[in-house]
């Protein structure tokens, strides 16, 4: 074990994969010498050389098509896209390339070895163009799997396992955890299983829902529900496609209650698609409509970024809500 | 016709063309010591033309300094600076009349405040204060002014590359004399959509001015690591564009550049590519430094080529520059700077109402609920959002 923060989890999960696996490749754009606008790949370029770490020229949907071509052909492919919020002109060749390489093909082709990592969300003062969470356009895309990390322990592990799953993966890195998430990481290779929810902390009056940096958001909404006498039940999603109904389910049915909170807004969010599954799954056990604690239907605003959150503050007077309903 | 070629000699050998094939000189007017090539045609300039553009250049080195260390001071949470490529962009913008749709990627303040765009404006911008013509919701340096036919900044690259070949098009259709110019880096040139507005531009002929600042690095990717071709003039001629490589470090030679490329779109209804070869003196933007991915030498050598130096030396040999005429604007800009930051930052930020306004034309139903139980929740914590509760 040592205490790292979630880029230097992020780095050690990428030398350890690259030094399992000579077929690995690793880019997007400054990753190369300078190790990335934000250092992920620090040192990658040094130690597996040139040719299996650099920059691209400056195009998303290049680097995602240029992916889905090396992964077609049996490499182990880790692409970068420098902000989540430019991930979109890569949207044709993720959504309708990578995700349908598989099934189109009767299976004699796929991209299965193909990670991209990209950083997303708010809390850096980074308005409308560095701050989104783009992560329901691509839940609703049959064929990828979306995973985001809650902690630099969660990140290593997950990302391994992103790498080595025989399924594309996007996986949403916290940027504001980045440096700020600092926490015990075991050294050495290890794997934490896609599609597994993880229930962080057991409650008994309300099951409280997110994934990412978020995470920390539940926590202390918890902290103040606690001393109103209201237990919550944490649960980190960690796997947003394929999601894992059973945890949650399981865990409404003891509470009766469901709160689920992202930073994306509202409408069209991926807790819509929880929200009705759950209702489904655990109809009679509800005792409280299932809240959502969510970004606003807004682009995201720079001068009132604090506003428009789905704070601490807010979590816990929906927590309150949902209680005494 | 198909297969649309411009001549039809054939070969019975094969024979390959490569990047070497096609020739592309630099335009150069102004030389180190500010005096101009013997058979150099200069462009139209008078004094007062000359003026306003040094003035510019003066006002934009002085802002990105104060602003630069505004930023390390933690007044502003970021910034950018236009240093090294003022000739780049002053030089191009005077070329323009006030009518020409400016559509910049984000380096180019030079070219607003050439247009007119005050001291006051660039702060309330920076500060997000209530003043901002953008309300408040984009990060500082993402101007826009419709009064100055100035669209507004747009973070992810390349994307007004086409926009610009669309608004070119729109002042044909309504007859205007006008064109669009559509500044972008290097880097932005690899994007999808730089292709894609190009094609468009030359095969729709739409009147618009391409002006790609070169200027060596895109964050820390060096040209190298960005192109294999001979820069992105190259690509012009292939879309069947009249193009131009420019020494972007000469204010006259860009003026002269974008001068013909204006008239030439008019006249034409055609699209121009400029190239202007240049360097970026300062980091990306706030969030990088450049140690990391360049050396001080290279720097040092490129100070050498200072752009506002060279057209202060020309000005000088003119005699259309007064000996104390550099200090005292200097001195001048220093101080209006620092008043209008001391003014900018004690304004208020706008009011939270403004959140949920100009998603759509008026908001919707949803989106006055949203800010119904936003605004509840605000005064039930006022402590918690200081920036709005006094104001709801």
């Amino acid at each position: 074990m040592a205490e790292m923060n979630m880029l230097h989890a992020i780095n050690d999960a990428l030398s350890i994969a690259m030094e399992a696996d000579e077929r690995m490749l690793v880019f997007g754009e400054d990753v190369g010498h300078f190790g990335g606008v934000f250092r992920a790949t620090s040192g990658l370029q040094e130690k597996f050389g040139r040719e299996r770490c650099f920059n691209t020229p400056l195009t998303e949907q290049g680097i995602a098509g240029f992916a889905n071509g090396l992964a077609s052909n049996g490499m182990t492919t880790v692409a970068e896209i420098q902000f989540a919020d430019y991930i979109f002109p890569a949207f044709d060749q993720i959504v309708n390339e990578s995700a349908k390489f598989r099934y189109r093909s009767g299976n004699q082709f796929d991209v299965g070895g193909l990670t991209f990592r990209t950083p997303y969300g708010g809390g850096i003062a980074g308005g409308h163009y560095h701050s989104q969470s783009p992560e329901a356009y691509f839940t609703q895309t049959p064929g990828l799997k979306v995973v985001v990390p809650r902690n630099p322990e969660q990140a290593k592990g997950l990302l391994l396992a992103a790498i080595r799953d025989p399924n594309p993966v996007i996986f949403f890195e916290p940027k504001r955890l980045y440096r700020a998430s600092v926490g015990e990481v075991p050294a050495g290779d290890y794997q934490l299983e896609l599609g597994k929810a993880e229930v962080i902390h057991q409650g008994k009056d309300i099951t409280l829902l997110a994934w990412g940096a978020q995470m920390e958001i539940l926590e202390k909404a918890a902290d103040m529900a606690e001393k109103e006498g209201i237990s919550c039940e944490i649960i980190d999603l960690r796997t947003l496609s394929p999601w894992d109904v059973d945890t949650v389910a399981k865990s409404v049915t003891k509470t009766g209650r469901l709160l689920i909170n992202h930073e994306a807004p509202l409408t069209g969010g991926f807790a819509g698609e929880i929200a009705a599954t759950i209702q489904e799954e655990c109809f009679l056990s509800l005792e409280s409509p299932i809240a959502r604690v969510c970004g606003l239907d807004t682009p995201y605003p720079l001068i009132h970024e604090k506003e428009y959150m789905p704070d601490a503050l807010k979590t816990f007077e929906a927590i309150k809500a949902s209680v005494k309903f | 016709m198909s297969n649309a070629t411009l001549n039809t000699e054939t070969v019975h050998r094969v024979s390959f063309l490569d990047k070497e094939s096609l020739h592309i000189p630099t335009l150069k007017i102004l030389q180190a010591d500010g005096t101009t090539y013997e058979t150099a045609v200069l462009p139209v300039i008078d004094q007062a033309l000359a003026e306003k553009i040094y003035d510019t250049c003066v006002f934009t080195r002085v802002l990105d300094e104060r602003m630069l260390g505004a930023q390390r001071q933690g007044r502003i949470s970021f910034y950018m600076t236009c240093t090294g490529e003022e000739a780049a962009i002053v030089g191009s913008c005077a070329a323009l009349e006030p009518g020409d749709v400016i559509l910049a990627q984000y380096r180019e303040h030079a070219a607003l405040r050439f247009r007119g765009f005050t001291t006051e404006q660039f702060m309330n911008q920076m500060f997000s204060n209530e003043k901002d013509l953008g309300k408040g919701r984009q990060m500082p340096i993402h101007y826009g002014t419709a009064e100055l036919n100035y669209q507004t900044i747009s973070s992810p690259l390349a994307t007004q590359i086409p926009q610009a070949t669309g608004v070119g098009y729109s002042l044909k259709m309504q007859g205007k004399r006008n064109v669009a110019i559509c500044y972008f880096g290097e880097g932005a040139a690899s994007e999808g959509d730089f292709h894609a507005g190009l094609n468009m531009a030359a095969v729709l002929k739409s009147p618009t001015i391409f002006f790609c600042r070169n200027n060596g690095y895109a964050i820390s990717t060096p040209t190298e690591e960005q192109y294999a071709g001979n820069g992105i003039a190259s690509r012009g001629v292939g879309y069947g564009m009249h193009t131009i490589r420019v020494d972007g470090n000469d204010m006259l030679a860009v003026l002269a550049a974008t001068q013909q490329a204006r008239a030439y779109a008019l006249e034409h209804n055609a699209p121009v590519l400029i190239e202007a070869m240049t360097y970026r003196l300062g980091a990306h933007s706030s969030s990088d430094d450049p140690s990391g991915y360049r050396s001080k030498d290279e720097e040092a050598k490129w100070q050498q080529h200072d752009p506002v130096k060279r057209f202060k030396l020309w000005l000088q040999n003119k005699g259309w520059l007064a000996e104390d005429t550099d200090a005292k604007l200097q001195e001048r800009y220093r101080e209006e700077v620092l008043a209008a930051v001391k003014v900018a930052e004690k304004l208020p930020v706008p009011m939270l109402d403004e959140i949920i306004e100009d998603v759509y034309d008026t908001p919707t139903p949803l989106l006055k609920k949203q800010l119904t139980e936003l605004k509840q929740h605000v005064k039930k914590y006022p402590q918690s959002y200081p920036k709005s509760a006094g104001r709801l």
